[in-house]
């Protein structure tokens, strides 16, 4: 690999913004990667070898001009749910195989104008329903830690990009987890910020009450940097919190001294095989060398998160996919009729994961079941957020595992539930609208697996508590550096 | 709380996708399955409980009612599956 772009997103930066590297460099060695090692590993649907360079002379003649980037030349992936204008955005679906898009989602412009270069348009679950990226219709993404097991998903790709280092940062979007789990799958940092602060302009809309755009990235820096690039109100999203922005890149810290860390009683570790529960127990401990008090705390109702996202998500995303109709855009498939036109439309561009969701949803919100199903959910949801506000009057952070196993080969879940199962961890902070990030903790080999795989801690704040989770999370991956102790192996091209 | 069971022929109606009777029989028993799991709700106590529709708090957003500039008439009905001049085509909804 071109020891340019072996460097973290921070890095790249201060190179390019040093003049030691240009954003041209730095590109060309991310399109050079990219065409070495994407046949293996399928990152990306599109690749935008013209765009990244135009995008790349922008940023140096901005640099040139005087200008410093807190974003100078880093290559970006951009989940493919995602808008970019002129480039084809799929969703990971038929219907939208060949739709370009018209204008640019606010966070990936927030990231080109402070420096950012897209690279590539990634893989997705499509409409990001899923967990492994299997789910999309236009492209298989494998781990780059091992290429017989998935990437995570549904930012699957973006994951795997990132890991590949065919990108500095990944752009992802967490409905139920759909960050973190890549994250902890790929060995990388993934980080879902509060509700609200990153607009969803321009993010093919999935279950909007759950939506959230952020990063993936190989160090909390990078997250921090993204992320306070990305973040702030949107007067394009009405739902974007329109409330200050600390950044967090100056919060990162190096201990935690005075912070209560909650351990979640419900959340035990041990039945997730002996070795896995011990990472997770080295884990605690660690924290509590760098200085946190641990106490213990309880989610009693967070064990219906599941049962909760899978009537609101779909419910939400039945209505949200109403859109594609075939009249405006996308594919259409012809009928006798407006009405045939439409059934042929969608059962022709939509996979089966999506339609099962557009069908619960359905059903969930129709005449007769809307009580029992929907508003029952809804209100299970004040329940489970209720949960977290009474643990957070006893600690700072919650911390608990972003996955319950390490990432599994390709067509192990075969039944949908396995599949839900995966963002078991992950689906109540959702729920409560909380910021959560999953930071490397270690490597397991799993059950007939060749290689270790990482696997992810995950760290929970209250409400806009980014500054605090991602400095906490700085300080634990400074102490472990589990991160570092392995590389993909892709190396025969490309390298 | 509700039966284990979806009429996935009348829900597929309302959700505008047609159906093939190998997916009729493969969603009916995996959603099924899915309503088993989700019925596990049943066992809170929601009676006093408000429902949750958005976590952070929100308000209504206003704007000007004014003038802005919007995405090129052209650009979008480049997308368009058909188009007849400057409309998007569909299919007769209307009988002669």
């Amino acid at each position: 690999m071109n020891p340019l772009i072996d460097r973290t997103a921070a890095e790249i930066a201060r190179d390019v913004n040093a003049g030691s590297a240009s954003a041209a460099e730095i590109a060309a060695a991310t399109l050079e990667r990219v065409a070495g090692v994407d046949g293996e590993v399928g990152s990306y649907l599109t690749v935008l070898h013209d765009q990244a360079r135009a995008y790349a002379a922008r940023v140096d003649e901005r640099v040139r001009g005087g200008e410093r980037l807190p974003l100078a030349g880093v290559p970006l992936a951009v989940k493919d749910n995602m808008c970019l204008e002129g480039t084809r955005t799929t969703c990971g679906s038929k219907i939208l195989e060949h739709w370009v898009a018209p204008y640019t989602a606010t966070a990936v412009a927030r990231l080109i104008e402070a420096g950012a270069v897209p690279v590539g348009k990634a893989n997705c679950d499509e409409f990001a329903m899923g967990s492994s990226c299997e789910n999309s219709a236009l492209g298989v993404t494998r781990n780059p830690y091992d290429l017989r097991r998935v990437p995570g998903g549904s930012s699957g790709g973006s994951a795997a990009a990132v890991a590949a280092y065919e990108a500095a940062i990944g752009m992802g979007s967490d409905t139920g987890g759909s960050i973190r789990e890549p994250g902890a799958f790929c060995n990388l940092v993934g980080f879902k910020p509060t509700y609200g602060r990153v607009s969803r302009y321009g993010l093919i809309a999935f279950a909007s009450s759950l939506d959230q755009i952020g990063p993936l990235t190989r160090t909390v820096e990078d997250a921090a940097l993204a992320y306070d690039a990305m973040a702030g109100y949107d007067p394009m999203d009405a739902t974007s919190v329109d409330r200050a922005v600390e950044s967090t890149a100056p919060a990162l810290r190096a201990d935690l001294r005075g912070l209560r860390v909650g351990l979640v009683r419900e959340f035990a570790t041990d039945a997730l095989g002996e070795a896995t529960d011990e990472l997770y127990r080295n884990a605690y401990r660690d924290l509590a060398n760098l200085g946190a008090e641990l106490v213990d705390v309880s989610l009693p109702t967070a064990k219906y998160g599941l049962a909760t996202y899978y009537l609101i998500a779909p419910a939400e995303c039945s209505s949200n996919l109403s859109r594609f109709d075939g009249v405006r855009y996308g594919l259409r498939v012809d009928g006798n009729d407006v009405r045939e036109m439409y059934d042929n439309t969608r059962a022709a561009g939509f996979g089966p994961e999506v339609k099962r969701r557009i069908l619960i949803g359905t059903h969930a919100l129709s005449s007769g079941y809307y009580d029992a199903y929907y508003v029952r959910a809804q209100k299970a949801r004040t329940l489970i957020a209720g949960d977290f506000e009474r643990a957070f009057a006893q600690c700072d952070l919650i911390a608990c595992p972003a996955a319950s196993c390490p990432a599994f080969e390709f067509a192990a879940k075969s039944d949908p539930y396995s599949m839900y199962l995966m963002d078991y961890y992950t689906i109540p902070m959702s729920l409560a609208g909380l910021p959560a990030l999953s930071v490397p903790c270690g490597w397991v080999t799993p059950e007939g697996g060749a290689v270790p795989m990482p696997i992810g801690l995950q760290l929970c704040a209250p409400l806009f508590g980014e500054r605090l989770l991602l400095g906490a999370a700085h300080a634990y991956e400074r102490a472990t550096d589990h991160a570092s102790v392995r590389r993909p192996e892709l190396a025969k091209v490309g390298a | 709380m509700t039966p284990d069971t979806i009429d996935i022929k009348y829900v597929a109606k309302l959700a505008r996708i047609a159906l093939t009777d190998e997916e009729i029989e493969r969603f009916s028993k995996e959603l099924g399955d899915l309503l088993g799991h989700v019925n596990a709700l049943a066992e809170l106590d929601t009676a006093s409980v408000a429902a949750t529709a958005q976590v952070v708090e929100s308000r209504n957003v206003w704007r000007d009612d004014a003038e802005r500039p919007c995405l090129d008439r052209e650009i979008v009905l480049s997308a368009a599956p058909q188009r007849q001049g400057s409309f998007f085509r569909v299919p007769r909804i209307i009988a002669e």
